[in-house]
């Protein structure tokens, strides 16, 4: 049994619902993504996902992409993340992903990424711009290396897309509250639980719903129906807003910890 | 007539490049566009009022001149201009424009966002915008605002918004990027009218089969004057809309040499060209904003600013069926740079009583080099895609510095 599907099963047996929070690899610098991974580990994270930052996130708001943008003036490269991941990995069990957009991974070589992530720890890779269709080659080399391939759905998704979706998905499946960018809401909108509980017609994966989820109301909301909560925009914030980079885990911890109260 | 050899699968591949790299959400409205154009493909009555607003509003046919001076100037094969400048807007984009707001009315779609670089296809959709009567929002890069600075105020004057995008490197790539998120979040109500043959697929075919309208009319008037085929075409290639729409129609035509020109910009080092091609100032596959295709990146992926004087070229990557057509080496591609663009300006105007568009430039610049290599009774086509008065602040700012 995979990380992943070993944590929503524990999850399942305690009666839980869990938590899922993204940061960049790289932001505010890489020794204090090391730091942040195994605080998130020790916040009861189900899954992290490890955005790998790109220099056109055109799915993702102005959080993320300043975000992006401050990784990349450090010149944070693909196998830097993939370190980070590793070293990481010697300390936590907690399941990771890896977010990213597909030219760094085409660029770095897709088989190259798939035994290289392995090697590293890591659990599976989530591709913004990559669906189904056009994941083929890339979802061999994972699964020739027991990754999990994590696609998104959307409320715009069609039912013949979710079964597409659902026959080509591992891990858990993602699914994208409202048609948008990244970025924090005043509300998560009602489409959210509508495209789970039309996801589960197609799938018996876990499914996680992330995008515009930043308050304690919303994550216990989005609970109630979902089997994750992912958060990322509202942690990547809370890195922007902290100006001392020693005190960033710090910062993030308390935060993560009014997020979910355990 | 249509080549076989470039028609993308149903998927919008041609080979290795093309596709859809979008996220999901995206997917079924792009599904939904692709059925709306098939449909319309289908439909006579569209392609009869596209006809209708071709010639009665924008002025087509278009004139094929031929550019007598030039030619004793080069001193080889005869050369024609393709006169795209002489089109209302001042350049082919409106092709383009015209047969996608039509697809918009017909998808019931009110609001049109759009990106622009020189600022060209920005003013073609304000246009056709303000004839339909439907709302527009244009993302402009402000480094972009600021060297087209009349275009910008003739957006506004038909009516539309610019929204500046201070993202990046602040130029067509980022205002592509920040259409895309408006999209993926209005995407309801939206039109999203991309302006050149880049994008997931439908569009790089979509709007590939809008311009081709300028291949077929040459076709047909050098057929007419000449009473034969010319020898070789040649265009500029930003994203390759002009280029693709002139090319297009002549690829069946094994005789037709074809040449693409990238913008060369001051150097061959990544950064200070837009020139996709040149695998050495890197160039090379890879995936950015929703097609796979030659890419200016580097070793980690990341994708490169970009550098011409001409707005309308400084881009990091090139239509997906220009990638294939490279690799077949059906059409062959080579870069003029700053300096030589800027020759060819001033040369038009002064031979021709032309001022050509800079991205046009670049092609005239290098029309005369493939001209001047050939004989007298031979023909070469130029596709002077825009006219250049929206250029005339750039061009003086830069014989001032470099006088």
């Amino acid at each position: 049994m995979g990380r992943i599907e070993d944590a929503f099963a524990q999850l399942r047996r305690a009666g839980k619902k869990g938590f899922i929070p993204f940061i960049t690899a790289g932001d505010p610098d890489l020794q204090t993504t090391e730091k942040l991974l195994i605080e998130l580990a020790q916040a009861h994270s189900t899954v992290i996902e490890l955005g790998v930052p790109f220099s056109d996130p055109m799915a993702d708001g102005p959080v993320i992409q300043r975000s992006s943008e401050r990784a990349l003036n450090q010149n944070v490269s693909l196998q830097a993340v993939i370190d980070v991941a590793a070293r990481a990995r010697t300390k936590i069990q907690t399941p990771i992903i890896l977010f990213s957009y597909f030219n760094p991974l085409l660029q770095f070589g897709l088989k190259r990424l798939a035994t290289t992530a392995k090697e590293a720890g890591v659990d599976g890779i989530l591709v913004t711009d990559l669906t189904p269709e056009e994941a083929v080659d890339f979802e061999t080399e994972l699964r020739r290396n027991e990754l999990d391939m994590i696609f998104l759905t959307a409320p715009t998704s069609t039912d013949a897309r979710l079964k597409l979706i659902a026959e080509r998905a591992s891990g858990f499946i993602y699914a994208v509250s409202r048609a948008g960018v990244t970025g924090e809401q005043a509300s998560v909108s009602e489409e959210a639980e509508k495209l789970v509980s039309r996801v589960r017609q197609f799938s018996s994966l876990p499914v996680a719903v992330g995008f515009g989820v930043s308050t304690r109301e919303q994550v216990v909301d989005v609970q109630r129906y979902a089997d994750a909560v992912v958060v990322g925009s509202a942690i990547v914030s809370q890195i922007e807003r902290t100006a001392a980079v020693a005190a960033v885990p710090g910062s993030v911890r308390e935060f993560v910890r009014g997020l979910i109260n355990e | 007539m249509s080549s076989p050899i470039t028609q993308p699968d149903a998927r919008g591949h041609w080979g290795p490049y093309g596709g859809r790299f979008v996220p999901e959400t995206l997917v079924a409205p792009l599904d939904e566009l692709t059925d709306a154009y098939q449909s319309a493909q289908g439909d006579e009555s569209f392609h009869r009022e596209l006809e209708y607003l071709l010639s009665t509003y924008a002025g087509r046919p278009t004139s094929l001149s031929f550019a007598e001076r030039l030619t004793a100037h080069a001193g080889g094969a005869k050369i024609y201009l393709k006169r795209e400048d002489l089109l209302h807007t001042g350049a082919h984009k409106i092709n383009n424009t015209l047969g996608q707001a039509l697809l918009a009315r017909r998808m019931n779609k009110r609001r049109i966002i759009a990106e622009t670089g020189a600022g060209q296809h920005g003013v073609a959709t304000a246009t056709v915008c303000a004839l339909f009567g439907l709302d527009c929002i244009v993302y402009m890069g402000s480094e972009d605002m600021r060297r087209q600075s009349l275009n910008v105020f003739r957006m506004e004057l038909l009516g539309a918004e610019v929204r500046a995008v201070d993202a990046g490197s602040r130029t067509l790539k980022d205002a592509i990027n920040e259409a895309l998120r408006d999209w993926v979040t209005n995407v309801k109500d939206t039109y999203y009218l991309l302006g050149s043959a880049l994008g997931p697929h439908p569009y790089p075919v979509m709007v590939r089969d809008f311009q081709s309208v300028i291949g077929r009319e040459t076709r047909r008037q050098i057929l007419d004057r000449e009473g034969r085929l010319p020898d070789a075409l040649v265009a500029c290639v930003g994203g390759g809309s002009n280029s693709i729409g002139m090319f297009h129609p002549f690829l069946a035509d094994e005789s037709v040499k074809m040449i693409g020109v990238e913008a060369g910009g001051r150097s061959h080092k990544l950064g200070e060209h837009a020139a996709r091609f040149n695998t050495d100032g890197g160039g090379r596959p890879g995936v950015l904003q929703g097609t796979m295709s030659y890419v200016l990146q580097d070793d980690n992926g990341q994708v490169a600013t970009t550098h011409s004087i001409s707005a309308g070229l400084d881009y990091p990557s090139i239509g997906p069926e220009h990638a294939f057509l490279h690799d077949l080496n059906r059409v062959v591609y080579m870069d003029v740079g700053d300096r030589k663009a800027m020759d060819a300006f001033q040369l038009l105007a002064k031979l021709e009583g032309i001022i050509p568009a800079l991205e046009s430039a670049h092609a005239v610049s290098h029309g005369m080099e493939v001209a001047c290599n050939m004989s007298t009774d031979q023909i070469v086509i130029v596709n002077l895609s825009g006219r250049g008065d929206k250029d005339v602040n750039t061009a003086r700012e830069y014989l001032e510095e470099n006088s």
